[in-house]
């Protein structure tokens, strides 16, 4: 009965129990420490680093993505503004071109109905002037006639208006 | 039930043969499962790296929860050998129980008080050393006399107190198991029906029994951590 009280210590201190359960335990921890709980700490420890370089690399990386998203949108603004000043400045250049196309046949236009209306004068100019030394000739011719020919008044008006007709008629 | 102790006097000590070999087989166990576990260790733990490494964030988490990692962290190697020494001792009385020639020799080294107890001393005798080696003489033997002076008697009482209950907690745990599987298998002896019908709640009894073991391999172990922790803190 006194062994189920107290277990298998009947009587007495095991003195060396205590002392074997003591050495026992503490060589087991020390050989431990070094054998086991050690390197599983310096992995821990070295997988915990590794995973910390990782995030930091991880956050540097995402920095320096973002920044160069920024770069990235600021030269697209940059290109698309510029691709508008292009646009902006072709139209315009074009509309100036086109502004001076019709200026210059507007001109040419001009100039060309300008020489038209001088040639029209100068030939007029020339008709008249043409018509003036063959009315002279004629006139003289018309005299020559009369002279040639004694005629009485009324014949010779009449041959006068003749040569007038056949003289506009001619013409 | 009857079964004695294979006492053996050497060198004018008292030998308990049986605890003897069995705290060999406990610490030979745990040290090979620890060494085993930790032969090929990889950044990308698999099997029974993953196992200890839980382990080792188990014990941390107690060691957290009762001090600072600042100065808890030099135990966790103490709370890691507490903890598994304990839980496989535990363990080791559940299976079976040999006797030899009317001498209990396999049995849970922890349900003898005088193990249990050796631990308990142990982890108390620490407690007051670190105290004194981290808070300094002095401040260690204010303690005594917070918050006042008329408390001396208590905290010296409170002190012995801790220490019994830590090792007889783990070992009436342990040893009313084994005795209650004994008595279980003992229904056997009284016939065949009697030993059938015992079977059911001796499987039932196992499986509690490990539910208690690991319990109390916690318990001790939370308990270690926290009268270190009452001993080395400062908030105190």
């Amino acid at each position: 009965m006194q062994s189920l009280m107290l277990g298998a210590a009947t009587g007495g201190v095991n003195g060396g129990d205590i002392l074997f359960q003591l050495l026992a335990f503490i060589i087991l921890m020390l050989l431990l420490r070094k054998y086991a709980w050690g390197p599983l700490m310096g992995i821990m420890k070295e997988r915990q680093n590794f995973i910390t370089n990782e995030i930091e690399a991880a956050e540097a990386s995402r920095k320096e993505a973002e920044e160069h998203l920024a770069t990235q949108i600021q030269e697209l603004k940059q290109a698309r503004e510029e691709a508008r000043a292009i646009i902006e400045n072709a139209k315009k250049q074009g509309e100036a071109q086109g502004e001076a196309i019709i200026q210059a046949s507007r001109e040419e236009a001009e100039r060309v109905k300008e020489s038209a209306l001088a040639d029209i004068a100068s030939e007029r100019e020339k008709a008249v002037a043409t018509l003036r030394k063959e009315v002279a000739s004629l006139s003289v011719m018309i005299a020559s006639k009369v002279i040639a020919k004694e005629l009485d008044e009324r014949s010779q008006e009449k041959l006068i208006q003749d040569y007038l007709q056949e003289a506009g008629e001619a013409r | 039930m009857e079964h004695e102790a294979p006492i053996h006097t050497f060198m004018g000590l008292q030998f308990n043969l049986s605890n003897v070999l069995m705290i060999t087989v406990s610490s030979l166990i745990v040290f090979l499962i620890a060494v085993l576990a930790t032969r090929a260790l990889s950044m990308r733990p698999g099997g029974m790296q993953n196992f200890l490494e839980w382990v080792v964030d188990f014990v941390k988490g107690i060691i957290n929860s009762t001090m600072d990692w600042h100065t808890g962290g030099r135990f966790l190697t103490l709370g890691l050998t507490l903890l598994m020494y304990i839980f496989v001792s535990n363990m080791l009385g559940l299976p079976f129980a040999v006797a030899f020639d009317h001498e209990l020799w396999w049995k849970s080294p922890t349900a003898d008080p005088t193990i249990t107890l050796t631990l308990a001393v142990m982890v108390v005798v620490l407690s007051h050393y670190y105290g004194v080696r981290l808070k300094g003489a002095k401040a260690y033997g204010a303690e005594f006399f917070k918050p006042f002076k008329l408390f001396f008697p208590l905290k010296l009482i409170e002190e012995f107190a801790n220490t019994l209950t830590l090792g007889l907690r783990l070992y009436g745990n342990i040893y009313a198991g084994e005795i209650l599987l004994g008595l279980l298998v003992g229904l056997a002896h009284k016939g065949i029906f009697a030993g059938i019908l015992g079977i059911f709640p001796l499987i039932v009894w196992q499986g509690f029994s490990v539910f208690v073991g690991a319990i109390q391999a916690f318990i001790f172990t939370m308990l270690t951590m926290v009268y270190l922790a009452h001993k080395v803190a400062d908030d105190h």
